[in-house]
């Protein structure tokens, strides 16, 4: 069924996904007007996982950096902004612009100390760093509000729609989006591939990797407390599960089942997981064991992911095509 | 010296560090656990702390069957084999795939067999949590005013125990030394005629075995829970690494400085007690990143 794409060359394919991406845009844009107000509330918190998984593949995918505690800089945009809101210190505009430097702050921090690091020392390190802002503030009563959390978060009246809520996120997750497609595009965004892919290669030309590397995990931080942000304004509560290591692993199954190599395929993970999890939810109170076996099963066999796994087709059929070879043959 | 008065007198000190310690001695089994399936089979294995959990579960189920304070000790001897061969089957079923993949695919596969066992054991044993009574009542007295429950004896024995067991076991065994050589080379074990897949199975069963005799050790101590091995899992994998990846004596070594550490962490700052052992993991991971002792990758 997939060979469907096989058939497309690379520039077909390009506005292939160009157009899927525009109805599902249009789709979207119309969703308070068909959506119950649940399943609205579902589409608001995929689009901010969405963003989450996005904002994990900059280091993670473009960069190399197998980073175990991503949802540290998603927890910490989130309890800044919370935070914020509930002692009244600032307004919500400038609020939501501070909270996700401050994850940004905190990336930079962790990262200067991890970045030092290879491999997977790196990755322990950043568990180890993770896992200490999460006690901290599971513990520190009179700010976090500790394991209860911070509930009741005021936002202003018209923020208080469902509909709000999601156009908010909507557009808030589109821009985002779009500012990492422009960042992994850029030299620097290449640059930072090729650290990835050659690193000692990188290093003998002169590229600071280390700088290349950082740069990429302090957006990848700064674009996890801006999904934290919308994930304030969606639930109106912040709780430490948030920031707990779990959450940093569901988001790693996001991007890898999505694909970690594609840029959109982190999105996709992030709306299949959700999906299941609701889908699986309805009928069973065990969904975590259908989840569980289908997580298994996809990463066993398309360990590059499904959007990753339909883009290795097309390039083989592109490579087959410029050979000159016949369409029909290039399927074989 | 004004700080020294802060502190507690000697004898809630000692105590707190010998109760510091047998928890340490828990961790460590999950930890060697770890350690040992990361130094062979170099897979980090997140699924160790839900066999943990299955250890305490299962020997929970085996107290309950047989009953009476003979139950305990069954289900201490019996829990652990039954984990092992349940790990047997997950080598067999799954991890025997992933030898040769990427180590990020690795970690996310494991921990989705934490998700599955998860929902597996609340089918089987429900949601509300067990208890197991403590086999040993009373306490025994150390020193002239320390005292402690006599059940935290076979705790603080078994860690040592273990440890030694799994030195004597890799130096001085055939089947251990196959092993080692098996971590260090592979394939030239395998062009020796010997079964290197076997071995792989032994060493997976053995982990297991160790986090199932942690699970059923800890049982009398402890609310048995679903999540009891996630939160493991997160200390474990930090004391590995802080120990030295594969370094069954560095591991030994950090969960003491772990357990103590909380001990300290309960007497100085209460509250913030969770928080010793990651700070202590951070710190020592950035002083010395490859972990206190010599780590075999």
């Amino acid at each position: 069924m997939l060979n469907v794409f096989s058939k497309l060359t690379k520039g077909q394919f390009f506005s292939f996904k160009l157009l899927i991406i525009g109805i599902v845009v249009l789709i979207l844009l119309f969703a308070p007007s068909y959506l119950s107000r649940y399943y609205l509330y579902l589409v608001t918190l995929i689009l901010v996982t969405v963003l989450f998984a996005t904002s994990l593949n900059i280091p993670l995918g473009y960069g190399g950096l197998l980073v175990l505690h991503q949802a540290t800089f998603y927890g910490v945009g989130a309890y800044a902004f919370a935070i914020f809101l509930k002692q009244g210190t600032l307004p919500i505009l400038p609020a939501s612009l501070i909270a996700p430097l401050i994850a940004a702050a905190f990336a930079c921090f962790i990262g200067w100390i991890c970045v030092r690091l290879r491999g997977l020392y790196f990755s322990f390190l950043t568990l180890a760093m993770g896992q200490l802002v999460w006690a901290i503030i599971y513990r520190w009563y009179n700010f976090t509000g500790g394991d209860d959390g911070i509930h009741a978060i005021p936002v202003p009246d018209f923020l208080r729609s469902g509909s709000s809520v999601f156009y908010t996120t909507l557009i808030v997750v589109l821009i985002s989006l779009l500012l990492i497609y422009i960042i992994v595009k850029s030299p620097y965004g290449l640059t930072l591939q090729a650290v990835r892919d050659n690193p000692q290669r990188c290093e003998s030309v002169g590229i600071n990797i280390r700088n290349h590397r950082l740069i990429a995990f302090v957006m990848g931080g700064f674009f996890a407390g801006v999904a934290g942000v919308l994930f304030v304004l969606l639930e109106r509560s912040v709780a430490p599960p948030m920031l707990f290591w779990t959450k940093s692993v569901e988001v790693l199954i996001m991007v890898l089942l999505g694909g970690m190599f594609t840029f959109l395929g982190p999105a996709f993970g992030a709306v299949v997981v959700i999906g299941m999890m609701t889908f699986f939810g309805i009928f069973t109170e065990y969904w975590l064991l259908f989840l569980g076996s289908i997580k298994i099963l996809l990463l066993l066999f398309l360990p590059q992911g499904v959007l990753g796994y339909i883009e290795e087709m097309m390039a083989k059929s592109a490579k087959k095509i410029e050979k000159g070879e016949e369409r029909g043959y290039a399927q074989g | 010296m004004d700080f020294l008065t802060l502190l507690p007198d000697f004898s809630t000190m000692t105590s707190q560090v010998f109760i510091g310690l047998s928890r340490a001695m828990i961790l460590f089994m999950v930890a060697v656990g770890l350690t040992v399936s990361i130094g062979v089979l170099r897979v980090i294995n997140f699924a160790n702390g839900t066999f943990y959990m299955l250890g305490a579960f299962t020997a929970w189920s085996i107290a309950m069957w047989v009953g009476g304070t003979a139950g305990f000790w069954v289900a201490l001897l019996v829990a652990p084999l039954v984990v092992s061969v349940l790990g047997l089957v997950v080598e067999a079923g799954l991890l025997r795939r992933l030898y040769n993949r990427p180590r990020l695919l690795q970690l996310l596969l494991t921990y989705a067999v934490v998700l599955l066992f998860n929902d597996i054991t609340k089918i089987i044993w429900g949601v509300d949590f067990k208890t197991i009574e403590v086999p040993l009542k009373g306490f025994v007295t150390l020193f002239s005013n320390v005292s402690l429950p006599s059940y935290n004896l076979i705790l603080l024995a078994s860690g040592p125990l273990v440890a030694f067991g799994l030195w004597f076991f890799t130096n001085h065994t055939m089947v251990g030394k196959i092993t080692r050589a098996t971590a260090t080379d592979r394939e030239m074990v395998d062009a020796l005629g010997i079964n290197s897949k076997k071995i792989f199975a032994i060493v997976f069963m053995l982990s297991c075995y160790l986090a199932g005799l942690g699970g059923a050790l800890i049982a009398p101590t402890t609310n048995i829970v679903v999540g009891m091995g996630i939160t493991i899992l997160v200390n474990a994998v930090l004391v590995v690494v802080v120990g030295g990846l594969g370094n069954i004596w560095g591991t030994f070594l950090a969960s003491i400085i772990f357990g103590v550490g909380e001990s300290f962490g309960l007497l100085i700052a209460p509250r913030f007690a969770i928080v010793f052992p990651f700070a202590i993991a951070t710190v020592l991971l950035i002083l010395r990143p490859t972990g206190i002792m010599k780590s075999v990758w």
